[in-house]
């Protein structure tokens, strides 16, 4: 092991990876190119477009800059942790919620994020989370419905199972 | 045979269209998770750009063939497989795609409908299919598509003797559907061409001059193919192209290599003054350019003049994604997987600037984000294509970076127009039209001695571009709806394309409309003002056609009864604007209603309303999508967007240099769709980009009294125009 590697563990979509990477690499070539996830996508590599936003720790993280060195201990979720029926992923493909889909990843894990922390979400809350996700194909208003559809869903799910 | 639609008159054999296949044959096609045997194949040259085609042309099949939609798979735009649809765009692929496949689903099922009424000696009237499962009425014999071909095709050229089923028999077409496309965009199942991952692949990055008119002094080539993990550096003139086994290593060596290189000084940038530029001027006469002479603007002894310039900036298509392509040299076959808009005519310029047998190339489109016309994809691929001449044998995955699509991407042309006209009486007795701006087109193609990619301009012995030539066509490039809709006595209108390529420029979409309908649609604002008209009144009395006049009231209406839920505490506007897509497609009108801040002078879109009348509606959800997302980049190109370039003529290369419109900027939207299922269907993807700058405008000046003219309209233009 020289200097411009390290050593670190990670844990990915529930996956333990014990790594020697160089100290440049970045989380979004671990997650694409080592570990082969599609969903994490390159728009800007620059933290202005959060098409590569992925959770870290819980939270939501530019996984274009984030160094995989500094994520020893950590805990990654992507969009392949959903399982295709989370709420948010039916709310999308019921609304229709994208032209290209290009940008929908990354706000797929904002929007997880938001809804644990905010379980009914209003437009502006909505709005003000997805700030740094650019959409170039105008889809923002049916992705901002799918977003409120999915919130409804989790609370009635919620409240079902609480009775 | 001539009733047949274009495309099946070009491709009249019926199995290229549509096939009947067992749905093992198809395991590695079927990504999706209803694998539920067997399928029909639907094949359409038209390629998916998230506009939903593959959703539409889905409909439409089941629709004719009676089979489930579930049954049904499209593969799009393979040159080696299905049709020959030459390209994308213009928002054009459901009518001509979906006619198409209309006509063929009707003829096969007819034919296949006579084979079954043969065998069961029954008449064909007493036959009905459901889940492409022929049944009698009248006895209970049996038998499905697949049974019936039993492994075969229907190899026969079409004939049109099948009448495709009239609107008012349709289960699915006009309803909304699901989009089959979306599914595996949202798991992280490959849906993208960067998802692509054969195996042993190598990666690439090129090294490009920050502008066209630079060219390469020296790089150190021998010191880049040190660097660890690269294996092969490709000069060739000031085409630079880097191989690397990982995609680290292939990014690190183009960061070196952009540090370490030294281009020419670029060549000084056109003047700014469209109106003293070299020029080709044409006359437009009803949508069509001609070589009649140019004559004098048109003057009224009576009446009030008005004249006004209007204007809009370079812009950026701006995908999400950068370009990026997949080509492999194997085997004297060269195969490029990319996202062009024209997979078999992409194919035939790379046989053309690479020297290569037309019948050794195969182009196979996956998606990448979306496009909004002619971006990267198809110099990417060129690029892609020119690395693998020179590393045969490996799959190479070549991907532009963010600054490489910001300032190599074929800009949005800028535009000046100069409006003229005169009124008398509330209504306008002459219209000049000046309209300056550079080509829409610049993609590639076959071209004899000229070639449209940068690899191709860029290298030791070039292929070079073509000069800059006017489009002739019916409300083609910088004339699309140059000629208002409206009834006026007399119109002098004239096209003048700028020669000067020193920025480069091509398709974006709605072409020339968008600047076009911005200074109409603004300027009749302005006239009816002048004349003491409401700006409603005044669009009304010049039109004649009830589809025009429709969606221009329901816009309206739908404008008037909106209130924001809490009273605007700045001022607040709300106006109209409308375009008829080429003056012969989609109709569409809208509203605008938003707040102008006083301090800040920064423009909020509180909410917008679009009328449409696009003919027979397909698929209702997927016109809607297309409609409100083309009002949005429209909005975004409106008051954000410009190519700024700095004091060398160097674009900015990131999205802080060129910002869009985000989601907290986004109105709220209503979306009335006029159906009229008797018209045929006509595309909207690009029909809702007009009418959206001059809405804003006009609304700017209902709430403060301002006439924005130059777009993007942005807090300082406000201020200033305001002050004085
Ligand atoms: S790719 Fe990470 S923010 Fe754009
Ligand atoms: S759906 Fe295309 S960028 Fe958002």
């Amino acid at each position: 092991m020289n200097d411009s590697h390290c050593e670190c563990h990670v844990t990915v979509n529930d996956q333990d990876h014990i790594l020697s990477v160089s100290q440049t690499d970045t989380l979004l070539d671990l997650l694409r190119n080592h570990l082969g996830l599609n969903s994490p996508r390159y728009g800007c590599g620059a933290e202005q477009c959060g098409a590569c936003t992925v959770l870290v720790n819980g939270e939501p993280a530019f996984a274009c800059t984030t160094l995989v060195c500094s994520l020893d201990a950590h805990r990654i979720e992507t969009v392949e942790s959903l399982g295709g029926d989370h709420p948010l992923q039916q709310a999308i493909i019921e609304y229709n919620a994208g032209q290209c889909g290009f940008c929908l990843s990354g706000i797929i894990m904002q929007s997880v994020a938001l809804l644990r922390r905010n379980r009914d979400p209003t437009r502006d809350d909505i709005t003000r989370a997805l700030a740094g996700h650019l959409c170039r194909c105008g889809a923002h208003n049916r992705i901002i419905r799918a977003i409120q559809a999915a919130a409804a869903s989790i609370r009635t799910a919620g409240a079902q199972t609480s009775v | 045979m001539s009733d047949l639609p274009g495309a099946l008159q070009n491709n009249p054999i019926l199995s290229t269209w549509i096939r009947f296949e067992d749905a093992r044959s198809l395991h590695n096609q079927l990504t999706r998770d209803q694998v539920q045997d067997p399928k029909v194949i639907v094949r359409t040259g038209k390629v998916e750009l998230g506009q939903g085609i593959s959703t539409a042309i889905a409909m439409i099949a089941a629709e004719e063939l009676d089979v489930d939609i579930s049954q049904i798979v499209v593969q799009t735009g393979r040159t080696d497989l299905g049709p020959n649809e030459f390209i994308t765009a213009g928002s054009m692929s459901i009518e001509g795609s979906g006619a198409a496949v209309r006509a063929a689903a009707a003829e096969v099922r007819g034919l296949l409908l006579a084979r079954a009424a043969a065998r069961f000696e029954r008449d064909v009237d007493t036959l009905k299919v459901s889940k492409g499962v022929i049944t009698s009425t009248v006895g209970n014999e049996a038998i499905s598509y697949w049974e019936l071909l039993a492994g075969k095709q229907l190899d026969v050229a079409a004939v049109g003797g099948f009448a495709p089923r009239p609107p008012a028999a349709h289960r699915l077409v006009g309803r909304s559907a699901t989009r089959l496309d979306l599914p595996a965009k949202i798991t992280g199942r490959p849906a993208f061409i960067q998802d692509l991952r054969p195996e042993n692949l190598y990666h690439a990055r090129i090294v490009r001059p920050p502008v066209l008119t630079s060219r390469l002094a020296h790089l150190d080539r021998k010191e880049i193919e040190s660097l660890p993990g690269v294996h092969r550096v490709v000069i060739d003139g000031t085409f630079i192209g880097i191989v690397a086994a990982t995609e680290t290593a292939a990014i690190s060596a183009k960061r070196r290599a952009d540090l370490t290189v030294i281009w020419t000084e670029p060549e000084q940038q056109p003047d700014a003054d469209m109106t003293d530029q070299a020029r080709v001027s044409l006359l437009v006469e009803n949508g069509l350019p001609t070589d009649d002479p140019i004559p004098d603007l048109l003057y009224a002894d009576v009446g009030t003049r008005v004249q006004t310039t209007y204007t809009k900036p370079f812009h950026l298509h701006g995908s999400i994604g950068p370009s990026a392509a997949l080509a492999h040299l194997a085997d004297g076959r060269l195969t490029i997987h990319s996202h062009t808009q024209g997979p078999s005519i992409l194919a035939a310029a790379l046989a053309q600037a690479l020297a290569l047998d037309p019948k050794t190339i195969t182009v196979i489109h996956s998606e990448n984000a979306g496009c909004y016309g002619h971006n990267g994809a198809d110099d990417a691929a060129m690029d892609a294509a020119t690395l693998a001449m020179h590393c045969p044998g490996l799959p190479i995955m070549l991907k532009w970076d963010r600054s490489d699509e910001h300032r190599w991407e074929p800009f949005s042309p800028a535009a000046r127009l100069d409006l003229d006209a005169t009124v008398h009486d509330g209504r306008v007795v002459c219209w000049n039209a000046d309209i300056y701006s550079y080509s829409h087109s610049g993609r590639p193609g076959p071209m004899g001695s000229w070639s449209n990619f940068i690899a191709a301009w860029h290298r030791n012995e070039p292929i070079p571009r073509p000069p800059a030539r006017p489009g002739r066509g019916y409300h083609s490039g910088i004339h699309r709806n140059a000629d208002p809709y409206y009834e006026f006595a007399a119109k002098r209108i004239t096209k003048n394309l700028l020669t000067n390529q020193a920025v480069r420029t091509s398709s974006t979409r709605s072409l020339g409309a968008f600047a076009n309908v911005f200074a109409i649609e603004s300027f009749m604002d302005e006239l009816a003002h002048e004349c003491g008209v409401t700006p409603l009144d005044f669009r009304l009395r010049h039109l004649s056609d009830p589809r025009a006049i429709a969606v221009i009231q329901a816009a309206s209406d739908a404008l008037n009864a909106w209130q924001p839920k809490i009273a605007a505490r700045q001022p607040a506007g709300k106006a109209l604007a409308f375009a008829r897509y080429k003056n012969a497609k989609t109709y569409v009108a809208i509203g605008v209603a938003l707040t102008v801040d006083e301090q800040t002078f920064d423009v909020c879109l509180d909410h917008a309303v679009i009328a449409a009348d696009a003919g027979q509606i397909i698929d209702r959800d997927g016109l809607s999508n297309q409609l409100e997302g083309g009002m949005v980049q429209a909005a975004s190109w409106t008051l954000k967007e410009a190519v700024r370039f700095d004091e060398n003529g160097i674009p900015g290369g990131d999205w802080a240099a060129y910002p869009i419109l985000t989601f907290p900027e986004i109105p709220t939207t209503e979306i009335i769709l006029i159906d009229h299922p008797e018209e045929p269907c006509v595309g909207a993807g690009e029909a809702s980009h007009g009418p959206t700058p001059a809405a804003i405008s006009n609304a700017i000046f209902d709430a403060i009294g301002v006439r924005i003219r130059d777009i993007p309209f942005l807090p300082e233009q406000l201020r200033d125009t305001a002050i004085r």
